[in-house]
């Protein structure tokens, strides 16, 4: 199969990333490769074959208590933060 | 085609933040109105390596909604992610559900403005995250994101599109807020955002049986607004479609200062959300024996409260409604009723009345302690057994208000006991019958209308206190001479 | 010549005070040192901090209160997330990452005794065969450094191989343990699905990914795991029960054990040698008494082209919190939001973690989900059941960890379903969740390569027994390269 170059920045969109104009074919032609590749799946039979979200059959989430456990460490966890103002992450203005 | 060949069709998805101490799936506290990030745990943040835990108090409280709601509880029911980038969404995806929600097919029986009854389908409720909030303003033309509420669970209850006018979809939110502070799952504060609304709209020829394109009107977030988004937007609809457009499907704002919807930014339209189930959390399993518990604990909900209300004290639906509105208002009735057992009548219509009026003015809630059930029960009784008339029984409440003393204590200080005697009430009759000669004359003749004139005068000439219904009939034989 | 000793000696040795703690994390800074500029195996060494808690470790000892591990230098692959510590995930995005806490793997360790000497490099966001795609640079394999060492714990590999450090952490996805430590001579062990805490082991596909242990051999890998393996109430996916002791159960004698050599791994794609290699190995465990038969597992060759829509999938969401808000690289001066996004995202991460998230977009969108998605993990299901079946047989899986030893660097990047291969024989296990070892078995010109030993869920310790009884009969595991003797 074969991704067109539209696909490639559709996807790049919904995935945020920014790609030079050159790389596009690029990945159109690894990310076409790709899905040819597990396009084999399609030929299996899983008729009655649930999918399997986790390695562990029948193990359930487990609950925990109602308990506030945390407190307030935004100055540590800030400190990685590129851009913050008063408490606040700053980002370009979000208009609605 | 006019307006009235059209019919409007409403779904409501109705987002309660669950009154849990802590997050969804951190330890986090979900106390309002701290710092900004000072309850933003790293899970709560999306940190690389965090994992999610789940709240057993938030699986709680929505099979508690489902059980009330008459719904299925799933057995087995599975996490989603639900992908998007947006400042307020840290993982850049919140976990929901899906395909599995905990809370399947239920409804809810709402009573119309007409006294009618409609039963509203909800289609499903499920659990998820809330997310952060942006602040635009003074920031420099930037936008600061606080996620202190991100990471707050949310039970989001979906209503089947069975409205079909915008008071209805009113009543079916009021009633849907009242039924999560019964349960306490939800404190219902719209102004703190706990509570919130987004209306489907759509509209179709009346007849039809397929729907229309709908539009979503998002985060409606008052019984007021709602009724007007809604109204103008099945209006705009309608004209849209009637000067030969079509309806987009889109999601818009309500903007309340201008009273009309506008279409958002497309913000979600162009997403494609990729929901797939969330491999950090396992299947949530609920058993016979955990939902029998939730059941045992459930309290006695509103429409079985408004029926017991009915049959037990006599009350019309319409006030056996208005009573059972809210938990607190039909614990005080109940509470007046038990100490004036043989007054119910009487108790809804002063707490429906006077109590209400007083307590909306101040802007106070039946629980505020302003005026305690066995105080206005006091007053209640002193008007049951005749110490003052209900006239009177006004004058008392105001002044208990104002002052908090007890009724008995204002009947004494200011003198207002009734006036039961009949000799005292026929010599101030027949004093009044002397002072005004020319309109005995004049009712003597057959001017009947002069009663009430004479009912004003004893009255006045007894600051009240005449018994009314000995005062009538005592005039009713003495009048005509 | 302190580094020849194996964890356990190491530990026995500070015990027995023949050494201290602060003189061994001298001596492997050192080799540290001269080996960096050779591997490129350490992202960040944290020197200060390691004689700081070296100086601890040697007072805990004599108190007589240090840990089972007290003292003992190890390094963590740089996707552990370490407090106050750079971690990188080999990725430029996140370069300036200094966590505020530990994973759980790491306080566990520390609370063993162990001393972290630095954070190991690694494929960028752990997707990877061969170490190639690190922001940080290749690392290069010990055995002969125009070769790669395996992915993505390649740095672990490297330095374990090289004696840079008795023990590493590490992650294993899709063989990125295992396949490292066959192709660097090493002992790698990825226990069971929801053995090892996830938390704070920085996710690339969730449903796959489990923290192991690279180490010389098979009785240091159970003495690390040991420490690092148990219920983490922090981890959803944490499995609540007890750990046993993986080192008393080693010694167990093999007679009677049955082994299966799973049929469809002796496919074209294996080279000869390496297979010979194979069957001399199985050979030695026949003479210990154990039975081989071949036990074919037919779906198991649809292991990669599962994997390469499951592992996507997951990753592709699971990066999605790289955005440049809260941490991370951010682009400079972006025009809007979308624009931070996009170039943030775009500049700090590498080409083949930009392959994997768009892929992943893609067979999770609508329309794709059903075919791709949906369909890989019924596939798995049958995969997982193939192991089942096998496990009712025969009591461990055997075959080759790798179809080929180390190549050349640079010799498989030009198309990354040849990369994809190189997992072919590992992947099954992660799919499944099965715990899973290589163990060194001989060289194929001149490079090393390995035997995978296969057991069903929470049998870490039987499959360790298979390779220790290995290594008490064999010395393979013995052998290091000649230039870091």
């Amino acid at each position: 199969m074969s991704l067109t170059r539209a696909q490639i920045e559709s996807i790049a969109h919904l995935a945020r990333l920014e790609l030079e104009p050159a790389e596009i074919p690029v990945y159109q032609e690894s990310l076409s490769r790709i899905l040819d590749f597990v396009g084999q799946l399609d030929r299996i039979d899983t008729g009655g074959v649930a999918p399997m979200a986790h390695p562990l059959e029948g193990l359930t989430q487990r609950l925990r208590p109602d308990a506030v456990t945390e407190q307030d460490r935004h100055e540590l966890y800030q400190a990685n933060a590129p851009q913050v103002a008063a408490g606040l992450y700053l980002v370009p203005k979000v208009v609605e | 085609m006019t307006t009235a060949q059209w019919e409007t069709v409403i779904g409501l998805e109705i987002h309660a933040q669950l009154a849990t101490r802590s997050k969804i799936f951190s330890g986090a506290s979900t106390a309002y109105g701290a710092p900004p990030n000072a309850q933003a745990s790293l899970i709560d943040l999306g940190f690389p390596g965090v994992l999610p835990v789940l709240n057993a108090e938030a699986v709680r409280m929505a099979v508690r909604f489902g059980l009330a709601i008459g719904a299925r509880i799933a057995r087995h029911s599975v996490f989603a992610r639900k992908n998007y980038f947006y400042p307020d969404l840290p993982k850049g995806y919140q976990i929901s559900q899906y395909e599995l929600p905990v809370v399947a097919q239920g409804s809810l029986d709402v009573v119309l403005d007409d006294g009618s009854t409609k039963r509203v389908g909800i289609t499903r409720a499920h659990l998820e995250e809330d997310a952060g909030k942006s602040l635009h303003e003074g920031l420099g033309g930037l936008t600061g994101v606080d996620l202190n509420r991100a990471g707050t669970p949310l039970i989001e209850i979906v209503s089947e599109p069975d409205l079909r006018s915008a008071k209805e979809a009113v009543a079916y939110m009021k009633k849907v807020h009242t039924l999560v502070r019964y349960l306490e799952i939800c404190d219902g504060n719209m102004q703190e955002g706990s509570f919130r609304c987004d209306a489907n709209v759509s509209v179709r020829p009346k007849g039809s049986t397929t729907l229309g394109t709908r539009a979503e009107i998002k985060n409606v977030n008052s019984f007021r607004y709602v009724e007007k988004a809604i109204q103008y937007e099945a209006a705009r609809q309608i004209e849209l479609i009637e000067s030969g457009g079509k309806v987009v499907q889109e999601t818009r704002l309500y903007d309340a200062d201008k009273g009309e919807t506008r279409s958002m930014r497309t913000k979600e339209e162009a997403n494609d959300y990729r929901y797939f189930p969330d491999p950090d959390l396992l299947p949530l399993a609920i058993d016979e024996a955990f939902i029998e518990q939730v059941r045992a604990d459930l309290p006695e909900l509103p429409d079985e409260k408004a029926g017991r209300f009915s049959s037990q004290y006599g009350l019309s639906p319409y006030d056996a409604g208005v009573l059972t509105a809210s938990r607190e208002l039909a614990d005080y009735y109940e509470e007046v009723v038990r100490a004036v057992p043989r007054e119910p009548k009487l108790a809804a219509n002063w707490v429906m009345g006077e109590l209400a009026a007083a307590l909306n003015k101040e802007s106070l809630e039946v629980g505020s302690g302003k005026m305690p059930a066995g105080q206005l029960a006091g007053l209640i009784t002193r008007i049951a057994d005749q110490t003052i008339s209900g006239k009177i029984a006004k004058e008392v409440f105001e002044a208990m208000w104002a002052g908090g003393e007890g009724a008995d204590a204002i009947i004494e200080s200011k003198g207002l006991k009734q006036i039961t005697d009949t000799g005292a009430i026929e010599r101030a009759i027949e004093e009044v019958m002397a002072k005004n000669p020319g309109q005995l004359a004049e009712y003597r003749a057959g001017k009947d209308k002069l009663f009430g004139f004479f009912v004003g005068q004893v009255m006045k000439a007894t600051q009240g206190k005449a018994n009314p219904a000995q005062l009538n009939e005592l005039l009713k034989k003495k009048l005509p001479g | 010549m302190i580094h020849r000793n194996s964890i356990t000696q190491l530990a026995a040795g500070l015990r027995a005070k023949k050494f201290s703690s602060v003189e061994l994390v001298r001596a492997y800074l050192q080799r540290i040192e001269a080996g960096q500029a050779v591997l490129n195996a350490f992202i960040s060494v944290t020197a200060s901090q390691a004689l700081e808690a070296a100086a601890a470790a040697d007072r805990d000892i004599a108190a007589g209160r240090g840990g089972p591990l007290a003292g003992v230098p190890i390094g963590h692959k740089d996707l552990f997330c370490t407090a106050g510590v750079r971690t990188t995930c080999g990725s430029r995005m996140l370069d300036n990452f200094v966590s505020p806490y530990d994973a759980t793997v790491v306080a566990k360790l520390k609370a063993a005794g162990a001393v972290t000497l630095g954070k190991l490099n690694m494929d960028e966001f752990a997707m990877g065969s061969s170490n190639e795609t690190s922001y940080f640079g290749p690392v290069r394999n010990p055995w002969n450094t125009d070769f790669v060492p395996g992915g993505s714990s390649g740095g672990s590999a490297a330095a374990v191989a090289a004696r840079l450090i008795p023990g590493a952490t590490a992650t294993d996805t899709g063989g990125s343990i295992r396949q490292p430590a066959a192709l660097c001579g090493i002992t790698g062990m990825k226990p069971t699905y929801g053995r090892v805490s996830r938390y704070g082991m920085i996710a690339f596909a969730s449903s796959l990914d489990q923290g192991g242990v690279l180490a010389t051999s098979a009785a240091d890998a159970a003495l690390m795991l040991r420490e690092m393996a148990g219920f983490d109430p922090n981890d959803s996916t944490s499995v609540n029960t007890p750990v046993p002791d993986y080192v008393a159960a080693l010694d167990a004698p093999l007679a009677g054990m049955k082994i299966g050599l799973i049929k469809e791994f002796l496919d074209e794609g294996l080279d000869r040698e390496n297979e010979r290699r194979i069957r001399d190995a199985l050979a030695v465990l026949e003479r210990l008494g154990a039975s081989v038969r071949e036990v074919s597992l037919p779906n198991l060759p649809l292991s990669v082209p599962v994997y390469y829509v499951v592992a996507p999938a997951e990753c592709s969401s699971n990066l999605a919190r790289y955005d440049g808000v809260r941490f991370g690289h951010r682009c400079k001066d972006p025009r809007d939001l979308q624009d931070l996004y996009r170039r943030s995202r775009g500049e700090g991460f590498g080409a083949e973690v930009k392959r994997r998230v768009m892929t992943g977009t893609y067979v999770l969108s609508a329309g794709y989900y059903d075919a791709y998605y949906l369909k890989a993990q019924r596939v798995r299901q049958l995969i997982t059941a193939d192991f089942k079946r096998a496990f009712a047989e025969v009591d461990v899986l055997v075959g080759p960890t790798s179809p080929t030893p180390a190549f050349r660097i640079g010799a498989k990047t030009a198309d990354p379903i040849t990369m994809y291969l190189n997992d072919i024989y590992t992947i099954g296990a992660n799919l499944a969740g099965l715990p899973a070892l290589s163990v060194p078995c001989g060289f194929v010109a001149g490079l090393p390569v390995g035997l995978q030993v296969v057991g069903p869920h929470f049998a870490e310790a039987r499959i360790l027994n298979v390779a220790h009884r290995y290594q008490l009969e064999t010395d393979w595991h013995q052998k290091s390269p000649e230039r870091f003797a």
